[in-house]
């Protein structure tokens, strides 16, 4: 672990009760939806992360506890630091706090998580899908959504499958 | 199929300000195939005459589920879609994949194949400005540049042609390496390239230093400072025009970037003109790293010899059964990193360029995220455009240099 990081991470743990894991070098903090808020205040104002680079989901289909990790990456500018938050969600439709309100960048970020998962975030102030069309069934990025393809055509079924696809309509 | 169902007014109200409801203020969609958008971008604009009240962007109209699709993929083979989503910058993309694999496998990378990395990370990256050069000067009506500036690319595609075949979709990086080695020839292009380029930049600034309708358009406009940039998330030219050094290749240093003696240009104004004068300069400090790189390139291998993540050479699968059966193994199987999730990030001519790459210890990646600088940025074109003409939207799109394969992966 990095020995700048280090002590950042011990009081951290220490005060909001999150597991720390390493690998390669690189600290992953998980922690409850209800202390993320807190957490990445202190970031900020205490210790001086500034920065808020990412946020984005992984699906653990078909576990259903937790189903889905929303990771944040939040950077030090002027420490040359980058610490991972993991917040673990259970079930099929979740919802977790946003993190605007600390890091405004929290705003595309999450709603690309929830257009890609379907993770609610509460408080956020412009929830819409934001790559998919706003009519889209279904967050693309769950393990459970098909991947699809397009059907190959030949001359002796050429009519029947163009049948099948999907046609702009009137 | 579902029915397409329009998005209501209802929907955006909370984007908008209350006078758009009574028709005080006009809602105009720029977009998305406005030739200045750089690809397909749709701005939806609240105007009070030509003053710009509020500015919504609407991006996805190039989304192709690289994300999703890699998932499906092999290590190997996903690499190969990550030069399509920033299509300026492939071989950065495939540096920040292959950096990302290799640390989720512990890889090593032979100094020759780093020192090849940096040159041609560095020669994408004068490629990417000079595009960007060219077309934000062709939106503000001064349109010779572009033409010039497409000539001197040209040049570097010719080099990446040199080295993998490829003009621009190259895949050349690998993970725990490059593909091979680059040919003889390589040195001398890049050297030639190189001498030639410095009085060409200074060319592109004669052009556009001197024009009063670039200064007009572009100074005091659009200004965003750093701090407030920090706080967007923004990175690379549009934080560092801000005023706040910040670079990756020095804060974090990646592929031996710290072997290097380079400058990072800033400027303070925060405005268009700052941007422009931070990428110019940084064309001329990318030129000192390749010449630096290639005057001290190492000899020896370009691939990790581990072999149970880089295939072996050619020449030992005729003699050696070990060689022959990694062969096999890689190129049906491919490998398995182990359990975990790492977070890899390079500085894009755009800014930071990060991949969270997690895998659950099969041979297909998890879950890749392409955390890109365009997406990060678009997010502030309301506060870049707010109280400014409309006339001035599209210079600051074109400063701060979106391309849309990035922002909708």
């Amino acid at each position: 672990m990095d020995e700048k990081l280090s002590p950042i991470v011990t009081a951290l743990t220490e005060r909001f009760g999150c597991e720390a894991q390493e690998f390669r070098g690189e600290i992953s903090l998980i922690l409850p939806a209800e202390k993320l808020t807190g957490l990445l205040q202190s970031l900020r104002d205490e210790f001086s992360f500034e920065q808020l680079v990412d946020v984005t989901a992984v699906d653990y289909y078909p576990q259903e506890a937790p189903r889905f990790h929303v990771v944040y990456h939040v950077r030090s500018l002027s420490q040359g630091l980058v610490l991972c938050v993991r917040v673990p969600l259970d079930g099929n439709a979740p919802s977790t706090p946003t993190a605007e309100g600390v890091y405004p960048s929290a705003n595309w970020y999450e709603r690309e998580v929830f257009d890609m998962f379907g993770v609610t975030f509460t408080g956020h102030s412009d929830m819409r899908r934001i790559v998919m069309p706003a009519d889209w069934q279904g967050h693309p990025l769950r393990k459970d959504f098909p991947l699809g393809y397009e059907e190959v055509q030949f001359t002796f079924n050429f009519d029947t499958v163009t049948k099948r696809k999907p046609q702009p309509k009137e | 199929m579902t029915d397409i169902r329009e998005v209501t007014v209802d929907e955006l109200k909370h984007l908008v300000s209350e006078r758009a409801a009574q028709g005080e203020t006009m809602l105009l969609n720029m977009g998305p195939q406005h030739p200045s958008t750089h690809g397909v971008l749709r701005l939806l604009l609240e105007l009070d005459g030509e003053i710009v009240v509020s500015c919504i962007p609407d991006i996805g109209f190039l989304h192709t589920g690289v994300e999703k699709n890699m998932e499906a993929k092999n290590y190997q083979q996903a690499e190969v879609m990550t030069d399509r989503l920033d299509y300026l910058h492939p071989i950065g993309n495939n540096l920040v994949y292959c950096m990302a694999v290799e640390k989720l496998c512990d890889l090593d990378v032979p100094p020759r194949a780093q020192a090849i990395r940096v040159i041609l990370a560095e020669l994408t990256r004068l490629g990417s400005h000079l595009i960007w050069l060219g077309t934000s000067a062709l939106d503000l009506a001064a349109m010779s540049v572009f033409l010039y500036t497409m000539r001197e690319r040209e040049k570097i595609l010719d080099i990446f042609e040199l080295v993998s075949g490829q003009r621009m979709m190259t895949t050349y990086l690998r993970p725990g390496g490059l593909w091979r080695d680059v040919p003889v020839e390589f040195e001398e292009a890049v050297y030639k390239f190189i001498d030639h380029m410095p009085s060409q930049v200074d060319e592109y600034q004669d052009l556009l230093d001197q024009n009063e309708l670039f200064i007009d358009r572009t100074k005091g406009v659009s200004v965003i400072k750093s701090e407030e940039a920090v706080r967007w998330g923004i990175t690379g030219p549009v934080l560092r025009a801000g005023g706040m050094a910040y670079d990756l290749r020095k804060a974090l240093p990646y592929s031996t970037y710290e072997q290097y003696d380079f400058d990072i240009p800033t400027r303070t104004e925060g405005d268009i003109y700052a941007r422009y004068a931070v990428r110019v300069d940084e064309m001329r400090e990318s030129l000192k790293i390749i010449r630096q790189a290639l005057n001290k390139l190492p000899l020896g291998p370009v691939r990790s010899n581990n072999r149970k993540y880089v295939p072996p050479p050619r020449s030992e699968l005729g003699v050696s059964m070990e060689a022959l059966i990694h062969h096999f193994k890689l190129w049906t199987e491919g490998f398995t990193p182990p359990v975990g999730s790492v977070y890899a990030a390079v500085e894009s001519p755009r800014g930071e360029l990060g991949v969270f790459m997690e895998s659950d210890g099969s041979a297909k990646p998890y879950r890749v995220h392409y955390r890109t600088p365009t997406f990060a940025n678009l997010q502030i074109m309301p506060l870049l455009t707010r109280g400014y003409f409309v006339a001035d939207v599209v210079a600051a799109i074109g400063s701060i240099d979106i391309v849309l394969g990035d922002a909708d992966r």
